[in-house]
C-alpha cells in the first residue's frame, strides 16, 4: 500500500523544502519580529502571534546560508513539535503536495550544505524536482542551541 | 457507575481529611487526654474510610479501617495514646497520604503497608511492647480483623445468656458478601432462610429490615441459638453463591459478656453503612452500654466549617483560561486607549475610560480568585516541625501567624519547597539542642516562628527561630575555606553581606551534613526559586539570639505593573515593583571608577549600566548623549542606574512566556504584548545588580 504524506513545499534560495503539514500550524506573512538580545544570530526575535509570544529564526541563518533580504514573498511558518512553537522565516512557501512514503530516499551525505542530520530525506518528484524533507527534531534541537551559544559567545 | 467523575472530588476531600487528621492529631498530642479530639479524628477517619471503600480503594479503606479500630478503642478509653500509638498513626496517616498521591497521580493507591497494619494490628490486640493491654480481646477467632460485635439489649443478653446455660449452641456469626454481588439483600436474605431452618437468630446488625433493603456495606453480623455445628453451618453458608466468607464462633458465657461489653464500645465502628458519615454514635465519656445506641447523626463538622459552606471548587485550568482571556481583554485595552487618544473622538474616549475602569474592577476580581491563603502552605508545617524536632531530640514550638495572608495560587505552588528548607534549616541548624539551650539560660523549649503579612505590593514571608544565630568569624572561616570568598574580601564585608553567603553555591556550615538539611546545603537552590517568583530572601541574625530569614514575594505572577522605556526603536518593561525612581543624568556626572562606570544618586555612588551596551541596542547608545534618562533600580538594598533612551509611561502588563525553544536570558524575564501588538521584553532588573 503506498501511503501519501501532505507536505507543505518552501523555498530557501534554489532549493525546495517540505515539513508536514500537520506539524505547520500556520504560514504568515512578514510582521514585526522584536529582537532578543543575547542569542545566536540566527534567532531573529519574538513575533506576537495572536496573543501568543513565538521566537522566529531565520531557517537560512540556522542552515549557514546566506541570509538575504525579506520581499514581499518572505513568510513564517510556525511549526509545533512537543509543545514547542517556533517560526521559521523561509523566502516563500506556496505550495501543497502529496507525496508518496517511499518516494523519500535516505539523504545523501551532502545536500546543499545543509547538514545532513536535519534532513530526513529527499523526495523525488514528478518533474525531476527535489524535495528536503527537513528532520523538525533535529533542526529545533535545543542542546545544540546551548552549545553554539556557547561558541559563539 | 462511572467514578471518575467523582475522583477528583474524592481526591480534594481525602486530602482536606488527612489535613485534618493531621492537624487534630498534633492537637491530641499535646493533649491526649482529650477525647473530644478524638472524636474529631475517628470522624474524620471513618468517612475517609468510607469514601475510599465507595471508590474501590480498598488498600486505602482497609488501612484507615484499622486506624479506627485502634481510636475507637481510645475514645472509650480502653487504651490510652502513648508515643507508640502516636508514631504509628502518624505513619498510617503518611501512608495514606502516599496512597492518595498515587490516586491523584491516576495510580490504584495500592501500597505495601503491612508493617503499619501489623503495628496497629498489635496496639488494638494489646499485644505491643510497653503498653497496657487495652480491654478489647482477641477472642472471637484468630483472624479476626474486624473487632465487629452486634449490640445487645439486655432481654437478648439474657435470652442467649440462658441459652448457653441450658446447654444450647450460641453462635456469632459474621458474614461477607461477594464485592461483586449485585443483589447483597438476596444473598442476606438466603442466609436468613437458611439459619432460621435449624435455629433461631436473636440479633442481627444491621437490622434484619436494613438487610432486606441492601442498607448495608458488605457485611452483616448476627447472634444466632442453634444445635448444629459452627463448621456444618459456616459450611452451609459458604454454600450460598456470592458469598465470600462466613466466620462462626461459638460464644461461651464468659466470651459472651466480653463481647457484649465491647459491642457496647464499638458497636457503630463495624461497617457501618454508607455513606459512612451517618451512623457514628454520640459515645462520651460516660457512656455505658444503655447509652451507647447508635444515633444516626451528622458527624459535628471540624471547626472551620461550621457555617454552611459559601465556596465553590473550580479546577485550576478554568481559571487560568479565564486569566488568558483577561489578559487578552488587557492588551486590546491598551490598544483602544492608545487608538482612542489618537483619534482624538470623545465618545470613543468617554467609552474606553468607562471599558477601562470596568476591566480593572474584572482585573482586581479575576485576581483575587486566584488568590489562595497560605494556609494552604502553612498547614503542613506543624506535622512536619514535630518528625524533625523527634528526629533530632529537640523541644520546639512552631507559631504560626497570618496563615489567613492570601497569595496567588502560582506563587503558593512553587513556594512550599523554599520554605520547606529554610524551615529544616531553622530546627537543625537555628535552634540548639535542649543542653545547649540550657546551657545558654534558654527555655527548653525552641521557638520557631513562622510569619506571613502584606506589606505594600509583597507579602513577607518570615521564619525566626531563637537559636544560636550566625557567627560572623565562623562562617566566613567556612566560606575561605569552601573558596567562596578570599580572606580579603570577606573581611571588606558587611555582616549582612556575610550572612549572605549563605546562599552561595556549594556552601555549608555544617561539619557534618546531615540528611535533614544543612546551613548552606541547598540554600542556593532556595534563592534561586524564590528569585525566579521575583521575590528576594535576606538574612538577619544576631549571635546567641536567633536568625530571621526573610522572604519577600510579589502578590502575583501574571499581571505586574511596570514602566515602559525606548532605546532606539526597541522597547522594554520594567517592573515598577523594582524601580526606585527615575531622573535625568548628565554625561559628565557618569564617572569611571576602577573600569565601572558609577554616578552619585543621594549621596552614594551607584553603578551606572548602559542597557544599550549590554543589550547590543542597534540604533542606541547612551553613549552618544549629553542628557541620560535613566531608571533606579533596587534589589534588595543595593541600587544601579540603568541608562535609557526615553520613558514611555507607566502601564499594566501581562507577563508571556517566551516558549520553550529559546534559552533563558541573563537580564530578560519574559515579554509582554503592548497595545500596538509589539513585542516588548521584561527586564529582569535584578539580574543587573549583582
Amino acid at each position: 500500500m503506498e501511503e501519501e504524506l501532505k507536505v507543505i513545499v518552501f523555498k530557501l534560495g534554489s532549493e525546495e523544502y517540505g515539513i508536514e503539514v500537520d506539524k505547520v500550524q500556520t504560514i504568515e506573512r512578514m510582521m514585526p519580529i522584536t529582537r532578543v538580545p543575547k542569542t545566536l544570530s540566527f534567532v531573529k526575535g519574538v513575533i506576537n502571534l495572536r496573543g501568543v509570544v513565538i521566537p522566529v529564526i531565520d531557517l537560512r541563518g540556522r542552515f549557514s546560508l546566506p541570509e538575504s533580504e525579506y520581499t514581499d514573498q518572505t513568510r513564517i511558518v510556525i511549526v509545533g513539535v512537543d509543545d514547542m512553537q517556533v517560526g521559521f522565516i523561509v523566502d516563500s512557501a506556496n505550495d501543497v503536495i502529496d507525496i508518496k512514503r517511499d518516494a523519500i530516499d535516505t539523504p545523501p551525505e551532502v545536500v546543499g550544505g545543509v547538514k545532513a542530520r536535519y534532513l530526513r530525506g529527499v523526495a523525488k518528484l514528478e518533474d525531476s524536482r527535489l524535495l528536503i524533507m527537513l528532520n523538525l527534531h533535529e533542526v529545533l534541537n535545543k542542546s545544540e542551541i546551548v552549545q553554539l551559544e556557547s561558541i559563539e559567545g | 457507575m462511572d467514578m471518575n467523575q467523582y475522583l477528583s472530588m474524592f481526591i480534594d476531600e481525602s486530602n482536606d481529611h488527612l489535613q485534618s487528621l493531621n492537624e487534630n492529631m498534633l492537637q491530641l498530642e499535646g493533649n491526649p487526654e482529650d477525647l473530644g479530639i478524638v472524636q474529631v479524628i475517628f470522624r474524620s477517619a471513618h468517612t475517609l474510610k468510607g469514601m475510599a471503600a465507595t471508590m474501590g480503594f480498598e488498600d486505602l479503606a482497609s488501612l484507615t479501617h484499622k486506624m479506627e479500630n485502634v481510636l475507637d478503642l481510645v475514645r472509650n478509653e480502653k487504651l490510652k495514646m502513648q508515643d507508640f500509638i502516636f508514631d504509628t498513626l502518624f505513619k498510617s496517616l503518611d501512608a495514606l497520604e502516599t496512597m492518595v498521591q498515587d490516586i491523584t497521580g491516576g495510580g490504584e493507591g495500592k501500597a505495601d503497608v503491612s508493617s503499619i497494619v501489623a503495628s496497629l494490628q498489635a496496639i488494638e490486640n494489646g499485644e505491643w511492647t510497653g503498653g497496657n493491654a487495652p480491654a478489647a480481646d482477641a477472642n472471637q477467632s484468630p483472624n479476626t480483623s474486624t473487632p465487629s460485635a452486634v449490640e445487645l439489649d439486655e432481654f437478648q443478653y439474657s435470652v442467649l445468656d440462658q441459652s448457653i446455660a441450658e446447654g444450647h449452641r450460641v453462635l456469632y456469626i459474621e458474614v461477607l458478601v461477594s464485592e461483586q454481588s449485585q443483589l447483597k439483600g438476596v444473598r442476606a436474605y438466603m442466609v436468613f432462610d437458611l439459619l432460621e431452618r435449624s435455629g433461631e437468630v436473636v440479633k442481627s446488625f444491621p437490622t434484619v429490615q436494613d438487610i432486606e433493603q441492601e442498607k448495608f456495606e458488605r457485611s452483616f453480623s448476627l447472634y444466632y441459638i442453634t444445635t448444629k455445628e459452627a463448621q456444618e453451618l459456616e459450611k452451609g453458608i459458604m454454600s450460598i453463591s456470592e458469598i465470600e466468607s462466613a466466620k462462626v464462633i461459638q460464644l461461651d458465657q464468659e466470651t459472651l459478656q466480653q463481647m457484649t461489653n465491647q459491642a457496647a464500645a464499638a458497636v457503630e465502628v463495624a461497617d457501618a453503612p454508607v455513606p459512612a458519615p451517618e451512623a457514628v454514635s454520640l459515645n462520651t465519656k460516660d457512656s455505658s452500654k444503655d447509652e451507647a445506641k447508635p444515633v444516626a447523626s451528622k458527624p459535628a463538622p471540624p471547626k472551620q466549617a461550621a457555617a454552611p459552606s459559601r465556596t465553590i471548587r473550580v479546577d485550576i485550568e478554568r481559571l487560568d483560561v479565564l486569566m488568558n482571556l483577561f489578559s487578552e481583554l488587557l492588551i486590546d485595552r491598551s490598544r483602544l486607549e492608545q487608538l482612542a487618544s489618537e483619534t482624538g473622538n470623545n465618545d470613543l474616549s468617554d467609552t474606553v475610560a468607562h471599558l477601562s475602569r470596568v476591566s480593572t474592577d474584572l482585573q482586581n476580581i479575576v485576581l483575587k480568585l486566584r488568590m489562595v491563603p497560605v494556609d494552604t502552605v502553612f498547614n503542613r508545617f506543624p506535622r512536619m516541625i514535630r518528625d524533625l524536632a523527634k528526629t533530632l531530640d529537640k523541644k520546639i514550638d512552631l507559631v504560626i501567624t497570618g496563615a489567613e495572608t492570601e497569595l496567588d495560587r502560582t506563587v503558593i505552588d512553587e513556594i512550599g519547597d523554599p520554605l520547606v528548607h529554610l524551615l529544616r534549616n531553622a530546627v537543625d541548624h537555628g535552634v540548639e539542642s535542649i543542653a545547649e539551650r540550657v546551657a545558654a539560660g534558654k527555655p527548653e523549649m525552641g521557638t520557631v516562628n513562622l510569619r506571613a503579612f502584606h506589606s505594600g505590593n509583597h507579602v513577607f514571608i518570615e521564619i525566626e527561630d531563637d537559636g544560636k544565630g550566625i557567627y560572623r568569624d565562623n562562617l566566613l572561616k567556612t566560606a575561605v575555606k569552601r573558596g567562596v570568598v578570599t580572606e580579603e574580601q570577606g573581611a571588606k564585608m558587611s555582616d549582612d553581606e556575610v550572612n549572605q553567603l549563605l546562599f552561595a553555591p556549594g556552601f555549608s556550615t555544617a561539619d557534618k551534613i546531615s540528611d535533614i538539611s544543612g546551613r548552606g546545603v541547598g540554600l542556593d537552590v532556595v534563592k534561586s526559586k524564590i528569585t525566579s517568583l521575583g521575590g528576594n530572601v535576606t538574612i538577619h541574625s544576631t549571635p546567641g539570639k536567633g536568625t530571621n530569614f526573610s522572604v519577600q514575594l510579589p502578590l502575583t505572577l501574571s499581571i505586574i505593573a511596570a514602566m515602559l522605556v525606548r532605546l532606539g526603536s526597541e522597547k522594554y518593561a520594567v517592573p515598577l515593583s523594582s524601580i526606585v525612581e527615575t531622573a535625568i543624568v548628565q554625561r559628565q556626572q557618569v564617572r569611571n571608577i576602577h573600569g565601572n562606570k558609577m554616578i552619585t544618586f543621594r549621596e552614594s555612588l551607584i553603578p551606572y549600566l548602559s542597557l544599550s551596551e549590554v543589550f547590543g541596542v542597534p540604533d542606541f547608545n547612551d553613549a552618544d548623549e549629553q542628557e541620560t534618562e535613566i531608571v533606579v533600580i533596587r534589589k534588595g538594598e543595593r541600587l544601579a542606574a540603568v541608562a535609557v533612551e526615553e520613558f514611555i509611561g507607566q502601564s499594566e502588563i501581562v507577563l508571556k512566556s517566551m516558549g520553550t525553544y529559546l534559552p533563558s536570558i541573563e537580564g530578560i524575564s519574559g515579554a509582554t504584548i503592548l497595545g500596538d501588538g509589539q513585542v516588548a521584553l521584561i527586564l529582569d532588573p535584578n539580574a543587573f545588580i549583582k
